[in-house]
């Protein structure tokens, strides 16, 4: 999929954005390119500035400073009247006096199309989200997920070259929302529409988004696809904000090595000097359990490199369904305690129980180096 | 990453952005209509200031003159009046001061001035400011003028104006206009004490037991709304009067004065106090009570600790409010008030009476003081109440408890006996031929035509200017919300607006009416073809109560999703589209309300148009005070009563209407 958008035209870019709301800097130097039918979000904690973005390419509050382009169009200081997108909104809003259909046909009328053709065209938006017997009744009459979908078919009726989403599940259930992570996703998969979406909600992110935008504090993190960045967070807080990390405090060794409470171990290449304080830090699902029956019945149990195995006391277990969360404590860690995921299977094979030892390996390639945060 | 980016925001001039035509259109709205409230608001009172700081007095200094002997020769010899008159001391400092229209005939400085004497003289002025009549033609400059004795005894010294405070310095040296402040503040804390006190057990009753009949009570009520404030005044001389059914119920006192104008005031604020006491109680919250039973708290310290504190900035609101209403009313005191002299009657005495506008100015500045001051606890108080509702309160549902609904029943119903009474007895005179002597019923004191007032025309005057302003006055103020509310941008000019739209319920409408007097009825204003029109009126009427009317529609605005305009915008539909297509309609209820409000004020209020009709256009509320001043008082009760059914009638249509439209334009409001 990376490798579709990349080769796809450039679509909207925006340069050295900056917004400051009086004193306070909303986006900090912020350059971006979107490629033609991409699905972008912007993913990050409330407050950092990814709204504000959204709302930058639409129109709706100017960006203090820099240029947004738009298919080859400098869009800088238009209004929103002006620009060329569809928006659906966390609130929906969808006008409560209209039927649904007047909803969808409100950015029809006045354009030249005949009423049977914006007949036509309802029909067909209806069809397209799934609600095609629903054009008589008000919003009010719809559940959330229904007004979410007549919203974005509110949205792309007029055909717009980008769509902006700005948290447009965070209102529904969690059940709902699953569903229409999916469906939105293939309906911007079948119109081929730039797409940008703002949320909050990493694994929607992770979902449903050709590439990630991570941002924080008005700054953008890292941007990369959702394996990318789950795989190769580029800093602590990307590391920290998608999915979950141990972090570690560690001193760097030398090259592709951390010293962790005295001892050296291997990991992924780092550019620290040697002897810096950093942290180290790997995901609990990465840490692999060791021991008689560790991998499937048959398979052999090979500890890969030596430098990174150890044993540690197992001081709680916690079941959460499809795994066990364990507490591992390590003389090398201090007061601090690692958290893994061991897998049902394996948890049952190993036999763990709280206050037994067990071996694991923080696998080379899965333990990272990372900066101190706030440094 | 993120110390690879530059923390400071680069120097240079930030995006500008294009505007929209909607933005210039909404920008443009926006100016043309506080342009409205500058001039039917800030324009009038800046005159109205100015006037009150404008003293006139004969300045002797600057005109000379030169007598000849009895052959019509001078001698060359000039000299000054300021000299003639030190000479004589004929005229003292007090003298020379005077009005705007102040003449000062010369011939008083020549004590053997014959007008049949061949004798000659000649003025001018010594500097250009100078002016003086010769007839009614005015003169200026120092050129000489030669006239003959007949011609000189018509000349007159014009006054020249300068700024000062003179006339506050008489204001408060005049006791008798002096002892109105003290009256008017005396009158205002007595009603506002009984208003709220009553009020409040009033709305006590209809919200926290379990009484019957709490829709009637209710409905009663609200009814002294819709009649002018002075109709109670003359059910009290009926009841009370030289005359009256009961006076001796007063033991010997006088309803003419005090204790008729704090009754008449109880009346026609009650309904006010009590909106605002009655939504205040009704937020409060159940769970409050519930801990103090469980505390075994007793039900009076439950009333203290718990009902009274939640209901404190209603009853504070409540207070200042009713406070406002008396200090600015004025036409209950100027039927009822007899030698009690208030600020508001005294504005009318003085203008109207003596014609002294620089003084009624001076009143008005005075009554201004304390209205704004009650205004601003108001909405001080007001924008604290918002947040004591918590999205977690539950409401508070009364229990039955026979002994205290039966006493809250009696109280209820005490009250509901004396608005309807006042009414009752509003009615009862105006059918009545001639009291006391002729107690047998007719419409006799129907025939309008026959009193002075302006006779039925008023009464259709009154419901002309009552639908226009409702019509105009809604579409301004709801217009104007909705731009301040919902366009972009443009920080200062909103909030400008904003405080435009605020001022005119600080401002009485006596005030009111006299600025307008002194703005549009200055002939070199262009504005002056609209004096003594219908127009002034809906004007005068619209802008007085712009205020609440527009805080009815930000209400409702701001209930609207922030979001429509952007979804209209992003769709490249024009926001007028959206404003006509979905805001109209879902605001409709807040739209029709302030459309009755406004026609039910425009129907009752006097005082500020008290100033300002024509025999063109004499309304029915200034009829009632105007029969009344003649002695028609049967008639007055008749023209007040008229305003009464013709209110609850537009009332009983309002809601009527409401509910046939919301039922066809709101059916998406049910689920």
């Amino acid at each position: 999929m990376t490798e579709v958008t990349a080769t796809a035209p450039l679509y909207l870019s925006i340069e050295n954005l900056w917004k400051a709301f009086g004193e306070f800097l909303a986006l900090r130097d912020i350059s971006l390119d979107i490629h033609d039918g991409e699905f972008v979000c912007f993913l990050g904690p409330s407050g950092c500035g990814k709204t504000t973005l959204l709302r930058a390419i639409a129109g709706l509050d100017l960006q203090t400073k820099g240029t947004i382009m738009q298919a080859g169009r400098d869009i800088s200081n238009l209004p929103p009247s002006e620009r060329d997108f569809g928006i659906v909104f966390q609130s929906y809003a969808l006008f409560p006096n209209l039927t649904i259909e007047k909803n969808i046909a409100f950015g029809l009328e006045n354009t030249g199309r005949s009423k049977s053709e914006i007949a036509v065209r309802v029909a067909e938006l209806l069809d397209l989200v799934g609600l095609p017997e629903q054009d008589k009744k008000y919003p009010a009459q719809l559940s959330g997920g229904q007004q979410q979908r007549i919203a974005l078919a509110r949205a792309i009726a007029t055909n717009p070259g980008l769509l902006l989403l700005d948290e447009p599940l965070s209102a529904l259930d969690a059940k709902v929302r699953v569903h229409l992570r999916h469906e939105i996703k293939e309906l911007q998969r079948i119109l081929g529409v730039t797409t940008v979406m703002v949320t909050h909600d990493q694994e929607e992110a992770l979902s449903m988004a050709d590439r990630i935008v991570v941002m924080n504090h008005g700054v953008i993190e890292q941007v990369g696809t959702p394996t990318e960045i789950y795989r190769d967070p580029a800093t602590l807080f990307v590391a920290d904000f998608i999915g979950e990390m141990n972090q570690i405090s560690a001193q760097a060794g030398a090259k592709e090595t951390v010293v962790v409470g005295g001892a050296e171990m291997k990991c992924r290449s780092h550019q620290f000097s040697s002897g810096s304080a950093i942290v180290a830090a790997i995901r609990p699902d990465d840490v692999i359990p060791h021991g008689n029956g560790a991998r499937s019945p048959g398979a052999k149990d090979i500890i890969e490199t030596p430098e990174n195995a150890f044993e540690v006391l197992i001081d709680e277990m916690e079941f959460l369904g499809s795994y066990w969360r364990c507490r591992l404590r390590n003389e090398r860690f201090g007061e601090q305690e690692l958290i893994a995921d061991f897998s049902v299977n394996a948890a049952r094979r190993l036999a763990l129980q709280a206050n037994d030892t067990m071996m694991i390996e923080l696998p080379k390639s899965r333990l990272m180096a990372f900066e101190q945060a706030g440094g | 990453m993120s110390d690879t980016v530059a923390k400071e925001l680069p120097a240079g001039p930030a995006v500008k952005g294009k505007l929209s035509r909607d933005d210039l259109l909404m920008r443009g709205g926006m100016a043309v209509i506080a342009l409205y409230l500058v001039v039917t608001l800030v324009f009038p009172l800046y005159a109205m200031l100015s006037k009150s700081f404008s003293t006139f007095w004969f300045d002797l200094g600057q005109y000379e003159v030169q007598v000849s002997n009895e052959a019509g020769v001078f001698d060359g010899k000039a000299i000054s009046f300021a000299a003639l008159n030190e000479e004589m001391g004929l005229l003292s400092e007090e003298d020379l001061t005077a009005g705007s229209d102040g003449r000062l005939g010369v011939t008083q400085f020549f004590p053997d001035f014959s007008f049949r004497s061949p004798v000659l003289y000649k003025i001018r002025a010594t500097t250009d400011s100078g002016r003086y009549l010769v007839g009614s033609k005015l003169h200026t400059g120092t050129v000489w003028l030669e006239l003959d004795s007949n011609t000189f005894r018509r000349v007159q010294l014009r006054p020249i104006k300068s700024v000062g405070a003179g006339n506050f310095v008489k204001f408060f040296s005049t006791p008798a206009l002096f002892n109105s402040i003290r009256n008017s503040l005396w009158i205002a804390v007595v009603s506002t004490v009984v208003t709220v006190s009553l009020a409040f057990w009033f709305a006590y009753a209809l919200n926290r037991s379990c009484m019957r009949f709490k829709g009637f009570f209710r409905l009663v009520a609200m009814a002294p709304i819709l009649v002018p404030s002075l109709l109670p005044g003359i059910a009290l001389v009926y009841l009370f009067g030289n005359q009256g059914m009961i006076k001796e119920v007063l033991f010997g006192a006088s309803i003419y004065g005090p204790i008729g104008i704090i009754i008449g005031s109880i009346f026609f604020t009650l309904p006010h106090a009590f909106i605002i006491i009655s939504t205040a109680l009704a937020i409060s919250d159940a769970r409050l009570y519930e801990a103090a039973v469980s505390l075994r708290a007793s039900p009076w310290r439950t009333f203290w600790t718990v009902t009274i504190p939640g209901a404190r900035y209603g009853l504070i609101s409540a207070a200042f409010v009713v406070f406002n209403l008396v200090i600015t009313d004025f036409g209950l005191p100027k039927v009822i008030g007899g030698q009690f002299n208030v600020l508001a009657v005294d504005i009318y005495k003085q203008v109207i009476g003596q014609q002294n506008f620089e003084m009624g100015a001076v009143v008005s500045v005075v009554l201004i003081v304390p209205a704004i001051f009650a205004f601003a606890i108001d909405r001080l108080v007001q924008s604290k109440q918002v947040a004591l509702l918590s999205a977690r309160s539950v409401p508070y549902q009364p229990n039955p408890n026979p002994k205290t609904d039966r006493i809250f029943l009696i109280y209820c119903s005490l009250v509901a006996c004396f608005i309807l009474g006042i009414l009752a007895i509003c009615q009862y005179a105006a059918l009545i031929k001639f009291w006391p002597y002729d107690l047998s019923l007719s419409f006799r004191n129907y025939q309008f035509d026959r009193m002075d007032g302006g006779g039925w025309s008023s009464y259709f005057n009154s419901i002309k200017l009552g639908l226009i302003t409702a019509i105009a006055g809604t579409s301004v103020v709801f217009f104007g919300a909705y731009l301040v509310e919902k366009s972009n941008g443009f920080k200062v000019g909103r909030s400008v607006f904003q405080m435009f739209a605020m001022l005119p319920m600080a401002i009485p409408g006596m005030v009111l009416g006299l600025a307008y007097i002194f703005f549009f009825n200055n002939p070199s204003n262009p504005l002056n073809v609209i004096y003594g029109t219908m127009a002034i009126l809906v004007i005068c009427t619209v802008t007085h109560f712009y205020t609440v009317s527009h805080l009815t529609a930000v209400t409702a605005l701001k209930q609207m999703d922030r979001e429509f305009e952007s979804v209209a915008a992003s769709l490249k539909q024009p926001t007028m589209k959206l404003f006509a297509r979905v805001t109209v309609p879902v605001c409709l209820p807040a739209v029709l309300d302030i459309s009755i409000y406004l026609f039910i004020n425009a129907m009752t209020t006097v005082s500020a148009v008290v100033f300002l009709y024509s025999p063109k256009t004499t309304l029915a509320s200034v009829a009632v005070l105007n029969m009344d001043d003649a002695g028609d008082i049967a008639p007055a009760a008749a023209m007040g009563m008229m305003i009464f059914y013709t209110n609850a009638g537009a009332r009983i249509l309002h809601l009527i209407a409401s509910k046939g439209i919301l039922r066809r334009t709101q059916a998406w409001r049910a689920r």
